[in-house]
């Protein structure tokens, strides 16, 4: 009996060294495929996060992908309110307002989780405590539409933009719906001040929603000129052929790097780890990158030619528990000045 | 009970409530319709009071002076009356002016332009709100690329994203109702009295002006109210064009309350001021068309002749296309086109032409099959209960089957001074909680959509019942059969195509509702209207211009459909 065990034991172990990953890994997609689902809230971009369910439905066959996009502060009311009532509906938090997920932790509303390989990402994509590491990273920027403005008038800077010449040519998104814009208010306010909206918001600018109708809007020509908007939605806009040209403020970019976590009651949470693992892996980092414009924490992963890269911009980074103590300031302040 | 009312009970035989009790097995049919009536209606208004007015320590007005005094808060009310009264205006020039002309006189193509109305009708607001961005935007739209182009001028036509571009849509949406109030009393106002106002030398405007309007008078001053209660309720169309010019109403006010941390207490205590204002023009409303004040307007007497437009009648047609073509062909063809386009600004080449919009939201979009699916479920549940529900109700007060049957109508009406996003806010607070939490599935739905569709599905009912005469039910109930089998196998095949009617308004009603449902999906209870405001938040413009476009083709297949079915023009002729 003992001889038996301790060749188990032995044969277990050289199972282990051969492949140390696959068989932990075939026990999860077991588990996974009994499940057979997992529900991903997400503000991912709806044609990239449908591209990510996709990619991974046809890697695990069995496994369905609910995605529900949505932008970051409207995911979280959603997972608050399903909360409130009782509801387990959500496997997989996403979304990029790090605050939220400050937040979900304090409340005990997230699984402790770790994936593979996130150990070698930098540290701005990882939460100390081990609950939620980032996904993705986009930069939010400035962008114009070259056939109304031409390269030696577009605005440059962020403070270009408060010059009277782009009243009325100029949108906005807004924090109160997106966690791209909330970093990127806080980033801008932490190094302008609010006076900086204040003279912003003179220049009566078109307020749109989520980071990603910014392109929309400047590439139809609506209005010329986008304030803020997240870089890997203009990127994609502007490799489909539109009219776009991004800019880069030299004075700084805010760097957006969007969280995900399980949560704590998700009701498939074999699922939600396998989906976890399936994000991180370098494969899917790599695709992210390549199809849809991001950037990630991924040290192995390379970026299309035509993009900057990270480490040459000067990047404005907001912390998770400032983003958190003053979502409601930011919100506030932001609906104070535009109206809306 | 009481020994004396025993005595009244045998002494009159067939009348009272305990009379009917003992003599009819179907009694708790029509006492259970109508506590689930009362049910529906009170238990959202009594949460929304609740919410309102208590907290933890007890009794408190806090809410209320917190509303009443901050800036913003007013600043929407403000919004919204103004918003509202230029709505109630338009809607009654345009809806009273095409009634006029498709009644009164012998315009051309009236059945075309009639069904051109109801399509106006169908579309939901919100669409031809997001149709009209498309359209209109100051920069991109359409409209104002064609106006440049042939003008050379620098600056747009119109801008769509203003308090004026915001009414002018509303207008568009809201005029059919007033169209066919008005169209409902021109057709029934005799000649009469224009005869006599001829004879007396007036000409034809001239009796129109003098003696025509001031009989339609009580009707215009209702469709203003309807048009006004209409816009004061809608969400989609002002967050769509009013929220990026920094423009509040307060529905959208309301709705940004449920943001996380969401305020409850303040969303029921802003909700109030709205329930009151829509009660009292309800009130004023109810007050002028009760008001039996111009006889004239009756039964089958008297003729009508049309008024010959002669030469005008081409312009006159036109005008009339004008509109309609604001309303319904200006905004179908953008849709259609930003469907099938890559860049919806760009024109529609081959270069332009795409099909993936149409395989993205199908094959690829996860929610636009589980939406449909919700959607038409709740639809037909809705349609099918409420439309029962309704029947029995109306029944019951034409019957008048027992004691303060009567006081029903109040209830079945009430949802009419319930603004959707209002109604959502009560039962938001009932149903997130034991002991019924219904906020997850789609069932919080079905009772916020058959509550807020009560009023069409009963007055439909009833209109249909006054209609037939008892006497033939009398016949069913002397042979033997009890109520319930009169009702289904003798009065209701009878009132078929008003049923029909009423099932298919709310079938509509409830597949186009977005500013209660906006409040209540959850995740996994999404509806077509929600996914529509969902990617519209995004910019998914080619997404929303497809499921756009399949709303509005299955709302006109289902209306074909039912008027095939009950064989007449059932819905045109809307109360």
């Amino acid at each position: 009996m003992k001889k038996v065990g301790l060749c188990f034991v032995m044969l277990a172990g050289a199972v282990m060294l051969a492949s140390p990953v696959t068989a932990q890994d075939a026990a999860l997609i077991q588990a996974a495929r009994k499940e057979g689902k997992v529900v991903w809230h997400t503000s991912l971009a709806l044609p990239s996060s449908t591209a990510i369910a996709h990619y991974f439905q046809n890697k695990y066959k069995g496994i369905e992908v609910e995605v529900h996009r949505n932008g970051s502060q409207r995911v979280l009311q959603r997972f608050m309110q399903e909360a409130a009532a009782g509801i387990k509906n959500a496997d997989i938090v996403h979304t990029s307002d790090a605050g939220n997920f400050e937040l979900l932790k304090d409340k005990g509303m997230l699984l402790k989780f770790t994936p593979q390989g996130v150990a070698a990402f930098p540290d701005g994509f990882k939460d100390k405590a081990g609950f939620y590491y980032g996904m993705r990273a986009t930069l939010s920027v400035i962008a114009y539409n070259p056939k109304v403005i031409s390269e030696k008038d577009a605005p440059k800077t962020w403070k270009d933009l408060l010059n009277p010449r782009w009243s009325g040519k100029m949108v906005t998104a807004h924090p109160g719906y997106s966690g791209i814009i909330m970093t990127h208010v806080l980033a801008l306010v932490n190094a302008y001040g609010w006076d900086y909206f204040r003279d912003l918001a003179k220049n009566k600018l078109h307020i749109v929603q989520s980071a990603n109708d910014p392109a929309g809007v400047v590439a139809s020509g609506e209005r010329p000129v986008g304030v803020n908007g997240s870089e890997y939605f203009y990127y994609k806009t502007l490799k489909q052929g539109n009219p776009l040209k991004i800019v880069y403020p030299k004075e700084g970019v805010p760097l957006v790097v969007s969280p995900v976590a399980i949560a704590k009651d998700a009701p498939h949470p074999n699922a939600a780890k396998l989906f976890t693992e399936f994000i991180f892996s370098k494969e899917s980092q790599q695709l992210l990158a390549d199809k849809e414009g991001l950037y990630t924490g991924h040290p192995e992963v390379t970026y299309p030619a035509d993009k900057p890269k990270l480490k040459e911009l000067k990047l404005l980074t907001a912390d998770a528990d400032e983003l958190e103590k003053r979502n409601a300031e930011i919100k506030k302040r932001f609906t104070e000045l535009f109206g809306a | 009970m009481p020994a004396s009312q025993t005595g009244t009970f045998r002494r009159v035989g067939y009348t009272g409530w305990s009379a009917f009790r003992f003599k009819d097995p179907t009694f708790p049919v029509w006492i259970g319709a109508a506590i689930l009536l009362v049910f529906l209606m009170l238990l959202p208004l009594g949460a929304i009071f609740r919410a309102s007015l208590w907290d933890d320590t007890g009794l408190t007005l806090n809410r209320y002076f917190e509303v009443f005094t901050n800036e913003q808060f007013l600043k929407a009310i403000w919004n919204t009356l103004i918003i509202s009264t230029w709505v109630g205006v338009l809607a009654v020039m345009t809806g009273a002016l095409l009634a006029f002309l498709v009644t009164r006189t012998d315009l051309p193509w009236k059945k075309p332009i009639r069904a051109l109305v109801m399509a106006s009708f169908v579309t939901p607001p919100f669409l031809g709100a997001f149709a009209w961005t498309l359209l209109a935007g100051p920069n991109a739209g359409a409209l104002n690329k064609l106006y440049r182009a042939v003008t050379g001028s620098e600056e747009a036509l119109f801008n769509i994203f203003t308090m004026p571009g915001l009414i002018f849509v509303m207008a568009l949406y809201s005029f059919p109702f007033v169209f066919s109030m008005i169209a409902n009393v021109c057709e029934l106002i005799s000649s009469d009295l224009e005869d006599a106002a001829e004879i007396l030398g007036a000409n034809k405007w001239r009796t129109a002006w003098t003696v025509t309007l001031p009989l339609a008078m009580p009707a215009l001053i209702g469709g203003f109210i309807l048009a006004f209660l209409q816009s004061l309720s809608l969400f989609g169309a002002p967050a769509i064009l009013g929220l990026p010019a920094g423009l509040h109403t307060i529905t959208t006010q309301i709705w940004a309350l449920f943001q996380y941390p969401p305020r409850l207490d303040l969303a029921a205590a802003f909700s109030v001021p709205l329930l009151l204002a829509t009660m009292a023009l309800i009130a004023v409303q109810k007050k002028i068309l009760g008001r039996k004040g111009y006889s004239t307007v009756g039964g089958k007497g008297g003729q009508k002749r049309l008024i010959h437009l002669g030469l005008g009648r081409v312009p006159v047609l036109l005008f009339v296309f004008g509109i309609l073509s604001l309303s319904v062909f200006l905004p179908y063809w953008i849709l259609l086109k930003a469907a099938l386009s890559k860049a919806w600004a760009m024109p529609l080449t081959w270069d332009n032409f795409t099909l993936h919009n149409f395989s993205f939201a199908f094959f690829e979009y996860g929610d636009t099959q589980r939406a449909i699916y919700n959607t038409f479920k709740l639809g037909i549940v809705t349609a099918t209960l409420g439309t029962l529900l309704a029947t029995l109700i109306a029944y019951v007060t034409h019957r008048n089957l027992f004691r303060g049957a009567r006081y029903l109508t109040f209830f079945a009406l009430a949802p009419l001074v319930i603004p959707g996003i209002v109604l959502a806010v009560g039962l938001f607070i009932v149903y997130t909680r034991p002991p019924l939490v219904l906020y997850g599935t789609i069932w919080i739905l079905f009772v916020a959509f058959l509550t807020k569709e009560m009023p069409i599905g009963f007055s439909q009912a009833e209109s249909t019942f006054k209609s037939i005469h008892p006497e033939l039910e009398d016949a069913s109930r002397i042979i033997g059969a009890n109520r319930l089998i009169s009702l289904k196998d003798i009065t209701a095949p009878l009132a078929r195509s008003g049923l029909i009617a009423a099932w298919s308004f709310i079938f509509i009603g409830v597949i186009r509702e977005l500013s209660a449902a906006i409040l209540l999906f959850a995740p996994s209870s999404k509806v077509v209207s929600v996914v529509i405001f969902d990617l519209k938040e995004e910019g998914q413009v080619g997404v929303i211009a497809v499921l756009g476009t399949l709303m509005l083709a299955v709302s006109f297949l289902v209306i074909l459909g039912v008027q095939w079915f009950a064989g007449r023009d059932v819905v045109a002729t809307r109360e």
